[in-house]
């Protein structure tokens, strides 16, 4: 082995109904490396530090700079993105889990299609008439979409579920990222006239309700989204929509 | 009338944007996707999508975009759909923006727009710096609606490996491989849309997400499908140099005002912020006074390599030159740059707002990719369509940044429809072709799966892959000798020996991602070869294709697109001429207005 290495663990099974293991590899230092280098490596020689022939770690990767979401896994303990996790600011031995709150598919590999459902349930998108040409978009201020994009980075990634002690096999909550989708497409001046449709499903099993304010999500958002910001602002809007339909009847 | 049954490979611009088209014609779609795809890559564009929107009082029309794109692609793409796809650009931008887009705006509440190169308009639609991810998102949302009423049906996790051609050569689905339990199915179709994505894997590290093999085109390449101007690859000028990926710094950063230097002194160990002025060498703008920091990418990635390699003028520590905003308020910064300097903090350190940024060109893009007709984004192959980066019908022989947003968009737009109008008039729907046809083609994929899952050997498929991008960025990229191609071509062939005794070293049947990186690893092979003879043929320079041996660009010889057909396991090269009917060629130079 050279002077410098690296000790990464991962926690592996090859398939969801398997009891876990732990195995231990210890790859060549070069500057500048992250999780996603270390996985690669073990993949080019996937043997374990006591010599034993393993097999490569499965994964989720793809833009490696922080943008699409697939990386997520528990790193040294903390949900958070493989590619941007670098060597150089993590303690060794690196210890590598797949995320805990969703069905494990193989190794660090989760299945998330959950938050591409729960953005289906809520009707997270502007429900435009077509695309043949309509003319311009409405007219939005700078501040509207300073605060908006921000909202749009959410990358599904996951994070904020995971770290959310009401996320958990007893409920159904949607998690931070999808309330946080809501309050950006109520926010838009088109999908502003289509609030009530994402309220109600906000309102329903799963919904808004069941966040307990613990305010870990946006400790771990990567993109630093203000997460609490948009629980906040989405439960004052469900709070004035219950009220509105039990007054009038009707929204 | 009979439903017609249209399927769509690849979910990042191009192939969402065809697949809402073909929904809204309230045709049922199967949307394949390795990824889920909201993680195409897509998300990686940064900086903007071009329209000549003309919201700055410049003059600026879409004749204007036309010109500066054909001029910036160095004549060599066909005119016809660059002209038509600049007409079309406005009202793309609308159609993005009434999505729900979060386009940054003007103190009036209007589309704000910036410049980008190898133009002098301020030309690009922007949302901060993540742009390509805020469109794919839009999209990804309108699909997910038409999901929602049962229009598309997503297969997402499934890779494809071949299309089902019938006795006639006509396309009649697709075969796939679920990337969870190695099943492989074929599945039914009366057109198919390819929209799979750019080959930066063939380069090792580039600024590519993981997923852009170019295996499906491979696949296809090696079922007739031709593939055009393979040859001509853009390498960005200004990427962070990684050990598994280079990142790109967008060219905004240079649209916004940033600045390419090195030290006039080179080994100059300074800290980049006690060089004073007039001991920085701003060289872009030296050399290129009208467009400055704003040239084209191939011409800003040759002026680092020669200041680097030629000159012996780059940083101290490793080929670099400074790219460098630090002197544009902080305020500005954030509001237009944020995503990628907070790539450059994460992934270096440093932070850009105070001092340069050290950057590197990069493999970053494929202006060839599958041959396409001039209306209908239709292949060679009936039945098959291809939009987006896959194909190479926009770019010519070098591509404007925030172009291929653009080119993607438009290129589903037109893709979706057209197949439904093929199918329509198919005499035969795929329903009537016998179960025979489908079987043959599953059964030879799954003997190829088969074969990798019992090979036995001593090679590692992540070590060929490396050395396949070793080589081809060293050879085939920025600059090229004929011999060191030859070369190359040598060392593709022995790697595809030494493919041949690959171990897999898992054997097993469920989630096997080193079984799937192997077969597009094959494929990879096969496309590195296309591009290093397209190389090797092409004698002259024209756009990113730059041989020191054929210094000028010969409209006698070469003002013709390249065709490559794979013939009984031979690749052969053929050539068409470029369709130049409506902006005559001229001589490309950028030191003064074009």
């Amino acid at each position: 082995m050279p002077d410098k290495t690296v000790i990464v663990r991962i926690k592996r099974r090859q398939r969801p109904d398997e009891p876990a293991r732990w195995e231990e590899f210890e790859l060549r230092y070069r500057p500048h490396m992250n999780v996603i280098t270390c996985l690669r490596d073990i993949a080019e020689r996937p043997v374990t530090r006591d010599g034993r022939e393993s097999s490569p770690a499965s994964y989720e990767a793809n833009c490696l700079e922080e943008v699409c979401g697939a990386c997520a896994m528990l790193i040294n303990g903390e949900p958070r993105q493989a590619c941007s996790a670098l060597v150089d600011n993590l303690e060794q031995p690196i210890c590598l889990e797949p995320l805990s709150k969703f069905p494990l598919v193989r190794d660090l590999v989760v299945d998330r299609s959950k938050m591409f459902e729960d953005l289906k349930r809520t009707h997270c998108w502007i429900p435009i008439d077509g695309t043949y040409d309509l003319g311009e978009g409405p007219r939005m201020s700078p501040a509207t979409q300073e605060t908006g994009y921000p909202l749009a980075r959410c990358m599904s990634c996951g994070n904020c579920l995971e770290i959310c002690p009401k996320v958990n096999e007893h409920t159904q909550f949607v998690g931070a990222a999808i309330i946080s989708q809501v309050r950006l497409f109520n926010m838009h001046p088109t999908g502003k006239l289509h609030s009530a449709e994402r309220l109600e499903a906000l309102m329903g099993p799963g919904g808004i309700q069941d966040c307990d304010n613990s305010q870990n999500c946006v400790k771990v958002c990567p993109k630093g989204i203000p997460l609490t910001e948009s629980i906040a602002a989405m439960n004052g809007q469900v709070i004035r929509h219950a009220l509105k339909t039990w007054f009038t009847g009707h929204d | 009338m009979r439903q017609p049954k249209i399927i769509i490979v690849g979910g990042g611009l191009a192939g969402l944007m065809a697949t809402i088209r073909v929904a809204e014609l309230g045709v049922p779609v199967d949307l394949f996707s390795i990824v889920p795809v909201k993680r195409s890559h897509s998300v990686c564009a940064q900086g903007g999508i071009n329209a000549a929107k003309n919201l700055k009082g410049e003059g600026d029309s879409p004749w204007k975009h036309f010109d500066d794109t054909i001029y910036g692609g160095d004549f060599l793409a066909n005119q016809s759909l660059v002209k038509s796809m600049c007409e079309a650009a406005p009202a793309i931008i609308d159609l993005l923006d009434r999505m729900g887009v979060m386009f940054n705006r003007t103190p009036e509440g209007l589309l704000d727009f910036r410049r980008f190169g190898g133009t002098l308009y301020h030309r690009t639609a922007f949302a901060g710096a993540t742009t390509g991810q805020q469109l794919l998102y839009a999209l990804d949302e309108q699909v997910r609606r038409h999901e929602s009423i049962d229009r598309v049906k997503k297969f997402e996790g499934w890779t494809f490996l071949s299309a089902v051609l019938d006795d006639s050569g006509v396309a009649r689905g697709i075969c796939a491989m679920n990337l969870r339990t190695t099943e492989v199915q074929t599945f039914p179709a009366d057109a198919v849309i390819f929209c799979t994505g750019g080959i930066g894997a063939i380069f090792g590290r580039s600024t590519n997400s993981v997923v852009c093999t170019g295996s499906a085109q491979s696949a296809l390449f090696q079922q007739g499908a031709w593939y055009a101007n393979g040859e001509f690859i853009q390498v960005h000028p200004t990427a962070i140099p990684g050990e598994d990926k280079c990142r790109l710094m967008s060219e905004s950063a240079r649209g916004e005002g940033g600045r390419v230097w090195v030290p006039k002194k080179p080994g100059d160990t300074r800290p980049a912020k006690d060089i004073p002025q007039n001991e920085r060498f701003y060289f872009l703008e030296e050399w290129y006074p009208k467009y400055g920091n704003l040239v084209p990418r191939d011409v800003a990635t040759r002026a680092i390599h020669k200041i680097v390699f030629e000159m012996k003028m780059g940083l101290p520590g490793g080929p670099a030159v400074y790219l460098d905003v630090s002197h544009i308020p902080r305020e500005v910064l954030n509001r237009k740059l944020e995503g990628i300097l907070e790539i450059y903090e994460k992934f270096v350190g440093p932070d850009p707002r105070e001092e340069p940024m050290k950057v590197f060109p990069a493999m970053h893009y494929t202006m060839g990719g599958l041959w396409v007709d001039n209306e209908q984004q239709a292949t060679n192959i009936p039945g098959i369509h291809a939009a987006g980066e896959c194909e190479y019908q926009y770019h010519g022989a070098n591509r404007l940044g925030a172009n291929s947003l653009v080119s993607c968009i438009y290129g589903g737009m037109i893709a979706g429809p057209a197949a439904v109008r093929y199918a329509r008039n198919l005499e035969k729907g795929c329903d009537s072709i016998p179960a025979g046809v489908f079987e043959r083609e599953r059964v030879r994929q799954q003997d190829i799966t088969d074969g990798l899952l019992h090979q036995q050997g001593n090679e590692n498929p992540i070590t060929i892959w490396r050395e396949l991008g070793e080589v081809m960025t060293e050879n085939v990229t920025v600059i090229r000798y004929n011999a060191n191609i030859k070369k190359t071509l040598g060392k593709l062939a022995e790697l595809s020996e030494r493919y041949k005794k690959i171990n897999l070293q898992d054997r097993t049947q469920w989630s096997n991602q080193t079984l799937n990186f192997t077969r597009e690893l094959g494929n990879m092979l096969v496309l590195a070869q296309v591009i290093a003879l397209g190389a090797l043929e092409r004698n002259e320079t024209r756009g990113a294709h730059y041989k020191p041996e054929f210094p000028e660009r010969d409209d006698a010889n070469w003002l013709k697109t390249t065709i490559a057909r794979y013939d009984l396991g031979k690749i052969c090269l053929e050539y068409q001429p470029v369709d130049t009917s409506l902006i005559p060629p001229r001589e490309r130079k950028y030191t003064a207005a074009s």
